[in-house]
């Protein structure tokens, strides 16, 4: 019986949330078919990568620990998302965020002040808010599209925290090994649970997830963004400056992105390295539309993703799996959920015999 | 009757879309050479059964006969073949391709270029339209792009010709033109099926019609012998109720434009030539003119989406030129776009976001914050007020029809108060019954004192409601004249006038 | 005379160089030409990279594997159409998700490859190239691929403007409801030029593995398949222009590497910021122009297109 696609008269409300639990098991699935291609037991890859991580406290908390770059990016893209625009150079925000955070702790760390952890988290976060600001002023001045300028200057950052490791921030006393000094202990974020690294940056995390929701649903500029991003001409009509929403969303974007970067560089890391992310700033693009673009969706989505990167690793020490496979699952999952979405506006009929 | 079968026979027609029910048993029948009207509301089901005709639509059930003999249609190269030719509403044209290209691809053949502008320039001239096929279309006139439309047409020999809502775009002066060419083409033997909603158009060019409402054919009648009034009751299933207009005394001048010129935005916009208007408190002006002669450049330009020198535009006396669209609502001004779900409103807000988008201020949104009761409570009133047929308020726009989508923007624009308001075809594309309860409002507005500027393409429906009329054409505005003084006649000759000839034709109206 | 040999020799490489893009840029400009906008151009280049490459390996034969690159790209590709024209899908998600896909595939496919020694194309076209001279070995370092690149401008060019079929690829992108109208078939049209897109991309990747470097490492394109991207935006979808564009990031690309030849003392990290640099400002002088942008744009790109009925 042939099959075709029709529009919904109302998107379907049971759709919007089932399609990334959908995306989710399909992508659990399709990762089982790579495990069992490359010649693993795909029953017993899949519990190390979605089950055990969970079974301990170490497993909970790294759990934490990994979400929150995703959090705090994810929001980000989100709320750009929302207002239109297509931050996909998160990365490197995030990277400059670390750069100017770690330029504070390299500074002026060690001294004991007690100013040195917020002016950090503050140079974070306008670190990356700058570097998202290029995209902006080349967006609202000369047109050009933020979705290649974000992420050519993602490169950029790299090369430029790359050049800053390889020379003028090298520690000295490091063999010759890319990267700057470890940070000194006032300098670095506290940690929550004893004898794990889960750190304070965690709360900013979660912190961020109901201002951004209250933002959006709540405030006028979150009204005037939703708006923009929606109908452009509509937001014109009413006397919303697509300028004003365009900064507005990337500078937020950047501004999460590089807090993330922050806390990876005085959280877990402790110094500066050439790569101060696995790839969150992209992942994160994934869980911002996997948590529906809205903030607690995003939690969940964030905490999936932190899994996926967790038992990933898992992967790799117990069954020397390449940690490339959890790359494949991410794409899986973006894939699914975009074909499941299909399926909030329309549905499937079959199509009536013809009448000739 | 002759023996001779009808050129198309539709029996049983039915087409559904989701839940609703486009086609529903429809039969038509028309004669060679004849030209037949097929006539209905909005989402009366006339376009759906044109594609169906046209092969872009298929039925779920039903029987076509051509010439007598079943035929199934399977897409638009099997309609051409039988020699059916359309000329859609919205045209199916290329902007960025040249005529001659345009008209390639609808012939689907694999003739030359240099040959088939030859042959264009030779059906062009047997017909009368003036066209040149090396241009590019987006330099062309609407008018112009339905010669380009109807002489793809014509290229294949058509006997039959389906022409859809042809006339919205057009002077009076081009559609006598049209109707000239349309009834030679019939005396050649062409059938012709013409769907049009302007019922005196109707009575002066068709011979047979056959009404459509609700999906179902409500009439079949000769034209000729009928009424105006009688075919819109055939459409609309009962009594045309009238609106009422009370006797008013313009007040003083509310709006003022000062010799506006402004350069467009858009790469083929129109430059607003030396504008200059008065609205007066009470008044309603019309400004009549084809749609691209600056209609759109206009109302942005006085809502303040675009920006211009702060003395050019004076609200209630006071400059607002430079000010954006925020800023003069906050002086009184209100807009009711031409678009609705895009513009007007947003299809995936529900009404009670809708209702907001133009009414953020201290009720609705204190301290930057959004008061969801406030926001709520001004929702209900609208839709209450304006009898809005929805959901509720958590109904989403795209889920409204057209009717009562505009019905909730001019609701949303009138319950702001307004000193003046600006209505851009403020009744395209709904039903007659939401036409009348929109006109009503403005009316009621007018006679509490408001100042108000219709724009629209529909001759009659400024007529029936302004004041005075000016034209625009080629970004310039003609001096208003009152109504009373003036016909669609005076009217249609400034719409088709060279920019350089609105003052001489502006005269001629007025005597 | 070795200037000669120089200015030939950075001839050569600016060719190589600007190979890849070529190809991968006029496989999208074809792709947005139908109205398709596919921002996954990065991920096919991959995954065309790594097969490309897998199958050279296994089998020794550089032309089996350009072969195997462009298929992989293509199914890339039909993945891509399946969500986006087929169920109507966001394309600039869809293009995201395939650029995430194929960095993770091709990662996981290479691994078991990365370090494996392969016989270049060259080598195996002019089995003389070691023992060839200086200037005879430039010349042979012009492969099949890369004249195919240099010709593609004149055979879309040909295509887009003096075929039939190119008329209504170019009427797709422009108005798909009034091609659809006319009785041309939209999706059809549009697989076939995405297909397209991704055996060029494919095989663009598969020229780094293969004849560029010869290697595979993971994530080897580099932003090259944003940059083809960019490069179309710049041509404003003219061939002509996107010809120009690839051969002039063919050259910054080179001049990364000739600079410390010229005696330019620049951290390595520096210069890898050239390209991309780069075109952000080759996008900020071709935006400027709002006007001149809508005007070449297809006005379809980007829409999905479903047809009702």
């Amino acid at each position: 019986m042939p099959l075709r696609l029709e529009a919904r008269p109302e998107p379907s409300r049971a759709m919007l949330w089932l399609s990334p639990v959908l995306a989710a098991v399909l992508a659990a699935a399709g990762g089982g078919l790579v495990f069992a291609a490359l010649g693993y037991d795909p029953l017993v890859a899949l519990r190390t990568l979605f089950l055990d991580p969970l079974s301990t406290l170490d497993g909970l908390t790294e759990l934490g620990l990994k979400a929150t770059p995703l959090l705090l990016c994810a929001i980000g893209i989100a709320v750009a998302v929302q207002a239109g625009l297509w931050n996909i150079g998160a990365e490197g925000q995030l990277t400059m965020g670390a750069i100017a955070g770690g330029g504070i702790a390299l500074a002026f760390g060690g001294e004991g002040h007690w100013w040195i952890l917020p002016a950090m988290l503050l140079a974070g976060a306008a670190g990356g808010a700058a570097w998202a600001a290029i995209p902006a002023l080349l967006k609202t001045r000369f047109h050009a599209h933020e979705i290649l300028t974000t992420l050519m200057l993602s490169y950029v950052a790299v090369q430029f925290l790359g050049w800053l490791v390889h020379g003028p921030w090298i520690d000295p006393e490091g063999f010759n090994f890319p990267q700057s000094r470890m940070f000194e202990a006032d300098a670095l974020l506290p940690v929550l649970v004893e004898g794990t690294r889960l750190h304070a940056g965690v709360l900013l995390a979660l912190l961020a997830v109901p201002l951004a929701w209250a933002l959006l649903a709540r405030t006028v500029a979150g009204y005037r963004l939703r708006t923009i991003g929606l109908a452009p001409r509509a937001a014109r009509y009413a006397g919303f400056s697509a300028a004003r929403g365009t900064w507005l969303g990337l500078c937020l974007a950047g501004a999460l992105a590089g807090l993330a970067g922050l806390c990876e560089a005085a959280g877990p890391v402790g110094q500066l390295q050439p790569l101060m992310s696995p790839g969150y700033g992209f992942a994160a693009i994934i869980v911002a539309f996997l948590g529906r673009l809205q903030p607690f969706g995003i939690l969940l989505a964030a905490l999936l993703m932190a899994l996926i990167y967790l038992g990933g690793e898992q992967l790799q020490v117990s069954m020397q799996l390449p940690i490339a496979a959890t790359g494949t699952i991410q794409g899986m999952l973006l894939f699914f959920l975009l074909a499941s979405d299909v399926f909030i506006d329309r549905r499937l009929v079959r199509v009536a015999r013809r009448h000739a | 009757m002759s023996p001779t079968p009808p050129r198309l026979a539709l029996t049983g027609i039915v087409k559904r879309y989701g839940a609703t029910l486009a086609n529903d048993e429809v039969a038509l029948s028309v004669a060679p050479g004849e030209i037949h009207a097929l006539l209905g509301e909005n989402g009366a089901g006339k376009s759906t059964l044109m594609k169906i005709v046209y092969g872009v639509v298929a039925p779920d059930a039903g029987e076509i006969a051509w010439d007598g003999r079943p035929v199934a249609i399977a897409d638009p190269n099997a309609a051409r073949r039988l020699g059916i030719g359309m000329v859609f509403q919205h045209f199916s044209l290329f902007e960025t391709l040249t005529v001659a290209e345009n008209i390639a691809l609808g012939l689907g053949s694999t003739r030359p270029l240099e040959a088939l502008a030859a042959e264009i320039r030779q059906v062009a001239a047997r017909y009368g339209l003036a066209v040149d096929p090396g241009r590019h279309v987006h330099h062309l006139s609407v008018g112009e792009r339905q010669r380009i439309e109807i002489l793809r047409c014509l290229l294949q020999q058509p006997r039959l010709l389906i022409l859809d809502e042809p006339t919205s775009v057009l002077t009076p002066q081009e559609v006598e033109g049209l109707f000239a060419m349309l009834r030679r083409l019939a005396a050649e033997g062409c059938s012709v099926l013409y769907i049009s909603h302007k019922l005196e158009e109707i009575r002066a060019l068709c011979s047979a019609a056959t009404v459509l409402r609700a999906g179902r054919v409500a009439a079949r009648c000769d034209p000729r012998a009928e009424t105006a009034e009688s075919l819109a009751e055939m459409m609309i299933g009962g009594r045309v109720v009238r609106t009422t207009r009370a006797a008013r005394q313009p007040g003083p001048p509310c709006l003022v434009v000062d010799r506006l010129t402004l350069a467009p935005e858009e790469p083929f916009g129109t430059t607003l030539r030396d504008i200059a208007l008065e609205l007066r408190a009470g008044e309603i002006l019309g400004i009549a003119g084809v749609a691209g002669n600056g209609q759109a450049e206009l109302l942005a330009a006085l809502a303040g989406e675009r920006r211009s020198a702060a003395a050019r535009i004076a609200l209630d006396g006071r400059p607002v030129g430079h000010l954006g669209p925020a800023a003069r609502r906050a002086r009184g001004l209100a807009f009711i776009p031409e678009e609705r779900l895009g513009r007007g409103a947003i299809a995936d807000y529900s009404l009670a976001e809708n209702a907001l988008l133009t009414r953020l201020d201290a009720r609705t949104a204190p301290r930057g914050l959004l008061d969801p009761g406030a926001v709520r409570a001004l929702a209900t009133r609208l839709i209450a007020r304006f009898g809005v047929r929805a959901a509720g308020i958590a109904a989403r726009g795209r889920s409204l029809s057209g009717g009562n989508m505009q019905k909730f923007i001019v609701g949303r624009e009138i319950d702001a108060g307004p000193r003046v308001l600006l209505a851009a075809h403020p009744t395209w594309g709904v039903d007659i019954g939401a036409a009348v309860a929109i006109h009503q409002a403005l009316l009621d507005l007018a006679a509490a004192g408001a100042g108000i500027l219709v724009v629209s393409e529909d001759l009659d429906e400024l007529l029936g409601l302004a004041d005075r009329i000016a034209v625009l054409a080629g970004g310039r505005l003609s001096p208003p004249v009152p109504v009373a003084e003036t016909g669609a006649e005076a009217i249609g000759l400034l719409m088709g006038s060279a920019p350089g000839d609105a003052q001489r034709m502006a005269d001629a109206a007025a005597a | 005379m070795p200037d000669a040999f120089v200015l030939l020799a950075l001839l050569v490489a600016t060719l190589r160089a600007a190979t890849p893009l070529l190809l991968a840029g006029f496989g999208e400009l074809v792709a947005e030409r139908s109205g398709v906008l596919n921002l996954g151009v990065e991920g096919m280049m991959l995954v065309g990279a790594a097969a490309g490459f897998i199958a050279t390996a296994a089998t020794g034969q550089p032309l089996l594997g350009l072969l195997v690159a462009a298929l992989a790209g293509m199914l890339m590709a039909l993945l891509f159409g399946l969500l986006t024209l087929t169920l109507g899908a966001n394309q600039v998600a869809c293009g995201l998700a395939l650029t995430i896909f194929g960095i993770g595939l091709s990662a996981l496919i290479g691994l078991p490859w990365q370090g494996t020694p392969i016989a270049g194309l060259a080598s195996v076209i002019w089995p003389g190239l070691d023992a060839a001279g200086p200037v005879a070995q430039q010349l042979m370092l012009l492969d099949p691929v890369l004249w195919l690149a240099l010709l593609l401008p004149a055979l879309v060019g040909a295509f887009l403007y003096r075929s039939r079929a190119g008329l209504i690829l170019r009427a797709v992108g422009e108005s798909h409801e009034a091609a659809h109208a006319l009785g041309y078939g939209v999706l059809r049209v549009r697989y076939a030029a995405v297909l397209f897109g991704g055996a060029m991309a494919g095989l663009g990747g598969a020229y780094l593995s293969l004849v560029y470097t010869p290697m595979w490492t993971e994530n080897m394109v580099a932003g090259r398949g944003w940059i083809a991207l960019a490069l179309v935006v710049f041509s404003a979808w003219k061939p002509g222009w996107l010809a120009l564009g690839a051969l002039f990031f063919g050259f910054v690309t080179i001049a990364q590497f000739q600079a410390g030849a010229f005696g330019l003392e620049v951290s390595p990290h520096l210069l890898s910021m050239l390209p991309y640099l780069a075109t952000v400002v080759v996008l900020v002088l071709i935006s400027r122009d709002e006007t001149r942008r809508k005007l070449n744009a297809p006005a379809a790109l980007g829409k999905p297109f479903t047809a009702a009925g």
